[in-house]
């Protein structure tokens, strides 16, 4: 039994962790201010360090490396910035997995050299504004039709919610959920469709103003009569949402790393705080009463960061998808909600220079409560793991 | 082209330095780097052989832990490495330094250009890569923050940084060159580059190999001695000047004071 990472892994988190404090830590604030959304910048230094390839195979330009490699290279940017970690966790989670997943040959060697290389980003639109939760929902739309020249082309009409990725200057194209038709059972038949960027009728709405996370690129999307070849079905047809479900395990604990980043940052940050600012005389990191909330926010960090490796080690060592799953849950679900909590005791520690923008805690504090709604809900976890254990819960 | 790029693993930057028992640097109880001048001399030697082809060699002298500077080196792309690593050698002063990468490259042979940093952020003497093309007898450029080979040709030109500007200097190959930094930027190793590196070939030599001498090298053989050290004292609390009128005036005497205007 081992508890470590390989030499492997602990020689590639130095150097991502030596990037992420080089080469993005000194330009989070200006990105802030004055981009105010993805940094091209930013998308091509982590490209450089290949980041965006390291699952993807060599044949495309990958590496090859396992989902633990990917989780390092997450957390570690995570660590610096969560907007940047959701980045590349969604360009490789969402983006590339299912195209390397479910493509064919001709779809893989089209998109994926782009999007391994990072000179390209792809997102996977599955929300609605009235559907995200109950996926089963969806009214996007698309029908198959036969163009003037005689071919067939998807016709898609309906709009997308909170799509990540999805209306970058970089962005090649966003697989969407749409209904083909009806099941026998009269369930929607849900199937998967890559529209590139640049389809008439396919518009990228200008990005939200969100909460947190503003280095990263979201927006509505929507769909009027977008036309794309019949070709660009991404899987079979009928098992767009399924597909998409057995992807988002490796996503599920791609986030939980992202959120033991956020949770070791707010660790770090509070004892280095405690140690040198002084109240009553004394550094603050002497009363019990402070000093106490950080011991917890390292039994946080140490839980965190345990299950989620054990969950990348299950999926790396080919454990059953049953277990994947489970696990996967499991660290998403207690990860997020730790960086959350951790978030709040680093701000606590920092006291008033927790709230001002000068530190990153407050960005810390902004970026950590999504972790709990995307890639799947608290709630949703807490369902998954139910039913995962027997219990029959709707 | 075949270019050596010598490179020495150090105490990280940050690390306070201590001296041990020996009067040498304690280099067991602190966190190791690659010293960061030598991955300009790595970057750039990586960049030549791009363009014109060829191999990179790292060469480094240095106890057992070095092999993490090494393996670092061989990640960012190098094609294999020689490490020099003998109990002997511990305490070797910089011309013992020289002389035995010196004898490391005798045996090497057949290199077009060598390429070192200009200064260790350890012991910061700048002068191995002089004293190392003096002994092998080929031509020096230091402190090089530009330059281009010819391989055909078999020369270089290279700016050499001074004081007051910088040179243009032309050498025949094989020469040595140190780089200064800011000379390009390094590339981090992927993860690619570092699953490549294990499998790369890593050559180790003792003195023996190299045809020296135990007293040669390290304490016995060195040029120079550590007598004693002191630790610096800490930082006195400085001068305040109220500034009542004749601010400027005090601060100009004061930096008279000290020379320094
Ligand atoms: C910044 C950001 C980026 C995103 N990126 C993407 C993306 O790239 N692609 C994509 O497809 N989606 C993306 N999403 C959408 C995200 O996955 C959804 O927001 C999430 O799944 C929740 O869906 P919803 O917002 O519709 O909430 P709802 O489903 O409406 O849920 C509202 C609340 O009800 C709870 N709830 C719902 N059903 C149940 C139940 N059965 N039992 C108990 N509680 C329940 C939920 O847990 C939640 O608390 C992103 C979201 C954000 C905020
Ligand atoms: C007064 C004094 C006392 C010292 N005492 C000791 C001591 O007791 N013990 C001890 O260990 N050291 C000692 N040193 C340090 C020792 O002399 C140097 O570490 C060593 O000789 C290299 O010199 P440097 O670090 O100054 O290299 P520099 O000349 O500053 O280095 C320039 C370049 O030369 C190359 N280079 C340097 N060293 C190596 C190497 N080992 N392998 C490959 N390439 C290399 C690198 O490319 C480097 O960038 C002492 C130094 C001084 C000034």
């Amino acid at each position: 039994m081992s508890f470590s990472l390989s030499e492997d892994h602990e020689a590639f988190r130095k150097v991502v962790r030596d990037f992420a404090e080089k080469a993005l830590q000194p330009n989070i604030e200006r990105w802030e201010r004055e981009v105010g959304g993805l940094p091209t910048e930013a998308v091509n230094g982590m490209a450089e360090l290949g980041l965006f390839g390291l699952t993807a195979s060599e044949e495309y330009g990958g590496a090859g490396a396992d989902l633990t490699t990917l989780c390092v290279a997450i957390e570690e940017i995570g660590r610096v910035d969560q907007s940047l970690g959701i980045t590349l966790e969604a360009a490789v989670g969402l983006g590339i997995n299912p195209i390397a997943t479910y493509g064919t040959d001709e779809q893989k060697a089209q998109w994926l050299p782009d999007l391994v290389a990072g000179r390209a980003l792809a997102g996977f639109g599955l929300t609605e504004p009235e559907a995200g939760s109950d996926a089963g929902g969806t009214r996007t739309k698309a029908v198959l039709q036969t163009n003037a020249s005689g071919e067939a082309q998807w016709v898609v009409d309906g709009a997308k919610a909170f799509i990540t990725n999805s209306g970058h200057e970089l962005t090649s194209v966003v697989t969407v959920t749409a209904r083909t038709g009806t099941n026998e059972n009269g369930t929607p038949e849900l199937s998967a469709i890559m529209v590139p960027t640049g389809t008439p009728g396919f518009v990228a709405e200008p990005a939200y103003r969100k909460l947190g996370w503003h280095l990263s690129d979201t927006h509505p999307l929507s769909y009027d009569g977008a036309r794309v070849p019949e070709a660009n079905l991404l899987g079979a047809r009928g098992r767009g949402f399924a597909q998409f479900l057995n992807t988002l395990d490796d996503g599920r604990i791609a986030i939980a790393a992202l959120a033991v980043g956020l949770s070791q940052a707010c660790l770090d940050h509070s004892v280095s705080y405690a140690l040198e600012r002084k109240a009553f005389g004394q550094p603050i990191g002497k009363k019990q009463g402070l000093a106490f909330q950080i011991a917890d926010l390292q039994v946080a960090v140490e839980a965190s960061r345990l299950l989620t490796y054990k969950a990348a080690w299950l999926k790396d060592t080919g454990a059953s998808v049953k277990q994947v799953k489970q696990a996967a849950s499991i660290a998403k679900l207690y990860a997020t909600e730790a960086a959350v909590s951790a978030t709040r005791t680093a701000t606590q520690v920092y006291g008033g220079y927790g709230f001002m923008e000068e530190y990153p805690i407050a960005r810390f504090y902004r970026d950590a409560k999504v972790l709990e709604i995307g890639e799947g809900t608290s709630e949703v976890q807490r369902i998954l793991i139910s039913r995962g254990l027997g219990l029959p819960v709707e | 082209m075949k270019i050596v790029v010598c490179v020495k693993q150090v105490p990280d930057t940050w690390a306070e330095k201590k001296l041990d028992a020996s009067k040498t640097l304690d280099r067991v109880s602190v966190d190791n780097i690659l010293n960061e001048m030598d991955e300009f001399a790595l970057e750039e030697a990586l960049q030549m052989i791009a363009a014109h082809s060829g191999t990179v060699t790292v060469l480094s002298m240095g106890p057992d832990s070095a092999t993490e500077a090494i393996r670092k080196a061989l990640s960012m792309g190098a094609d294999g490495a020689i490490h020099i690593v003998d109990d002997a050698l511990k305490g070797s002063c910089a011309a013992v330094t020289s002389l035995v990468l010196a004898k490391a490259l005798e045996r090497i042979g057949d290199y077009d250009l060598v390429i070192s940093g200009s200064e260790a952020s350890d012991a910061r003497t700048s002068v191995v890569p002089a004293m190392l093309a003096e002994r092998l007898g080929i031509p020096q450029v230091t402190f090089v923050n530009k330059v281009e080979v010819d391989p055909a040709a078999k020369t270089l030109k290279a700016n050499r940084i001074t004081d007051d500007g910088y040179q243009v200097v032309e050498a025949s190959l094989p020469a040595m060159i140190s780089a200064v930094e800011k000379m390009n930027e390094p590339r981090y190793p992927s993860f690619k580059g570092i699953m490549a590196a294990k499998k790369k070939p890593v050559e180790t030599l003792s003195i023996a190999d190299l045809g020296l001498e135990a007293d040669a090298v390290g304490l016995s053989g060195s040029w120079t001695k550590v007598n004693d050290s002191a630790d610096r004292p800490p930082r006195s609390a400085g001068t305040i000047v109220e500034d009542e009128g004749n601010g400027g005036a005090a601060l100009v005497d004061f930096l008279a004071s000290k020379k320094f205007v």
